[in-house]
């Protein structure tokens, strides 16, 4: 890389997992490497904050790209740096699950917009020298993923062995597929939509003017203005987690048990269920920024696949025919269902690719695929490895 | 495998190497890794549990869940040079559009189904009076998967009225070879226990035939 190229502004060893060196990073790109974007702004000083775990082997062959969720974040596994909590994904990465540190090489990095070390709204614009609010450019689903190619490449990885995210990681996965197929050795979506749906628009929308309402929001001014619309945001948040759960899950969960003994005649959380959405929405604000919340919603929004290609959606996958793909959904998932999963698989066979597709039987809704579902491991497990024999990984 | 079905080994005989095959309720994948190390075929598969999925995902095989009645619309015109309906037809709930579909996706569908006009099920009815139970119809009325039996004769006449070609036809039975007929022969509708054909729609070029190609079926004591 020459002068002016990405650099390592920050990398440690955490040292906390038991296999493999654990990395903590932050890639920043020159000026000469700005991130053009789909709106046809760019962002100069582009950061991408990110981690590994586990090592890219000598033939480079085994990196796996991880993309989170709408509120996800680089810390898949091993310790929260500021939480202390473990990652979102352990039950899927980690030694002895279908994500190794001892076999593969994982990289999961915060999408641009994002509030957890990459470049975002809350970050500092390099021309004001403030934070750019709602001056910060809108990005899509595509900019994430140009974001993440330009890091998985300053890594020293050419070609994935597998990219995988579940929601709005499963898009970035679909996206990855249409942008960058040749990079891609195979693509694990879980639990996503090649587009958002009308339904899917309008949760958002609540979300955004839950935020938009709240007089600390200030015009998206707020950090200036030493503010956070903390009560907006947590409105969004209660009204989206509703989305992940499944009634029956919600019903078996709470039903309708009472906080004490009796009703309180007024407004407080009486029910059980109440009082957990309200713990729910008041947990994220701690670890969420309101303007980000806004950018990436916006860029679920925006995001259909077929779109881009004539409106057809197996145009997007016409040069994905060499690529290993495997989409799963969960039976009581309302907010992708399973048919947005079917949608990307008839596509996928249309284009002539390798599809495989998992319907997995659980109550739990959206947030399954967090969850411990053998179905989901085995299949996850059994679809990486092939895969790792097909690449001469093992 | 230690027992290799009968049924798969002329499944086998019947595909050409190399081709692109789709096997309709595939199960845990055993003839499709059959026919990917034998005859290095491109295969896919289209299966109904979660399970055989995931069994199917750790074979490396390339398999999607759904079931024949509703998700086979999913699969483009065409895409395959054989699609393989493997003692399934007679569980579906509709056989004729099944049937049509699998020759929408591929030149060549291979389908096997058990013969309810065999001997043994005529004289199990005849002399019982109950529902047959053979060593192809294993499960009793209320629980057996197939709702759709046919007899080989019905099986022909169903391939007149769809105008779809029998391009070779085979009796199979438990532990013997499979053995080429002419399925239009009434005699074959009582021996035959299990039948497999294989099938294609007028206009496709002909492939290398295993037995003499269906006559229109007689109408006999068949």
């Amino acid at each position: 890389m020459g002068r002016g190229g990405p650099t390592k502004v920050m990398s440690r060893d955490l040292g906390a997992l038991q296999t493999g060196a654990d990395g903590v990073g932050l890639m920043r790109f020159g000026p000469d490497q700005p991130l053009r974007l789909e709106s046809g702004a760019r962002l100069d000083g582009l950061e991408i904050a990110y981690r590994t775990f586990g090592e890219l082997n000598a033939t480079r062959s085994n990196a796996v790209l991880i993309c989170h969720a709408l509120t996800g974040d680089q810390h898949v596994a091993g310790e929260h740096p500021r939480t202390g909590k473990p990652g979102w994904w352990t039950q899927v990465v980690g030694p002895g699950r279908p994500l190794d540190p001892a076999k593969h090489f994982i990289i999961c990095s915060n999408v641009v917009g994002g509030c957890s070390g990459s470049t975002g709204p809350s970050s500092i614009n390099p021309a004001t020298g403030k934070a750019y609010g709602l001056t910060f450019p809108v990005i899509t689903i595509p900019d994430m993923v140009r974001a993440q190619a330009m890091l998985v490449e300053a890594l020293g990885v050419e070609t994935l062995f597998a990219v995988v995210g579940g929601s709005m990681g499963g898009m970035q996965v679909l996206q990855w597929a249409a942008d960058y197929p040749e990079r891609l050795f195979s693509a694990i979506c879980i639990a996503a939509a090649p587009r958002h749906s009308a339904q899917n628009i309008a949760f958002h929308e609540v979300g955004r003017q839950a935020i938009m309402a709240d007089p600390d929001w200030r015009g998206g001014d707020y950090a200036a203005q030493g503010v956070r619309p903390e009560k907006g945001l947590a409105v969004a948040r209660m009204a989206a987690h509703i989305t992940y759960l499944s009634e029956a899950a919600l019903q078996r969960k709470f039903g309708r048990e009472l906080q004490r003994d009796g009703l309180s005649w007024g407004f407080d959380a009486d029910f059980q269920v109440e009082s957990y959405l309200r713990h729910q929405g008041s947990a994220f604000v701690d670890r969420f920024d309101a303007n980000s919340y806004l950018y990436i919603t916006r860029a679920l929004d925006y995001f259909d696949l077929a779109h881009s290609h004539g409106g057809v959606l197996a145009g997007a996958f016409a040069k994905a025919r060499q690529v290993r793909f495997c989409a799963l959904s969960f039976t009581s998932d309302w907010l992708y269902p399973t048919i947005e999963s079917r949608s990307i698989v008839r596509a996928l066979n249309a284009a002539g690719c390798r599809a495989s597709f998992v319907e997995i039987e659980t109550d739990k809704g959206h947030d399954a695929f967090f969850l411990d579902e053998p179905v989901l491991r085995t299949a996850l497990t059994g679809f990486l490895q092939s895969g790792a024999q097909a690449r001469g990984l093992t | 495998m230690s027992r290799q079905r009968e049924d798969f080994r002329e499944i086998l005989r019947l595909v050409r190497p190399g081709s692109r095959v789709l096997d309709v309720g595939c199960g845990e994948g055993a003839l499709l890794d059959l026919l990917a190390s034998e005859k290095q075929v491109d295969g896919r598969g289209l299966e109904i549990s979660p399970e055989g999925v995931a069994a199917c995902l750790a074979r490396g095989l390339a398999v999607v869940q759904g079931d024949a009645d509703r998700d086979l619309a999913d699969f483009p015109t065409r895409g395959f040079d054989y699609a393989i309906l493997s003692q399934t037809l007679q569980t579906v709930r509709e056989p004729r559009t099944v049937l049509t579909a699998l020759l929408r996706i591929a030149e060549r569908a291979v389908v096997s189904v058990p013969n309810f006009g065999h001997w043994r099920v005529r004289l199990a009815l005849l002399t019982s009076g109950r529902m047959p139970m053979t060593g192809s119809l294993p499960e009793p009325w209320w629980s057996t998967p197939n709702i759709h039996l046919c007899t080989l004769r019905d099986f022909t006449l169903l391939c007149d009225e769809l105008g779809v070609r029998i391009e070779a036809a085979s009796a199979l039975a438990d532990g013997r070879p499979a053995r080429p007929i002419d399925p239009a022969r009434p005699v074959e509708n009582w021996r035959a226990e299990q039948a497999l054909f294989l099938l294609s729609r007028p206009g496709s070029a002909p492939a290398a035939t295993l037995s003499p190609p269906a006559k229109t079926s007689q109408d006999l004591f068949g």
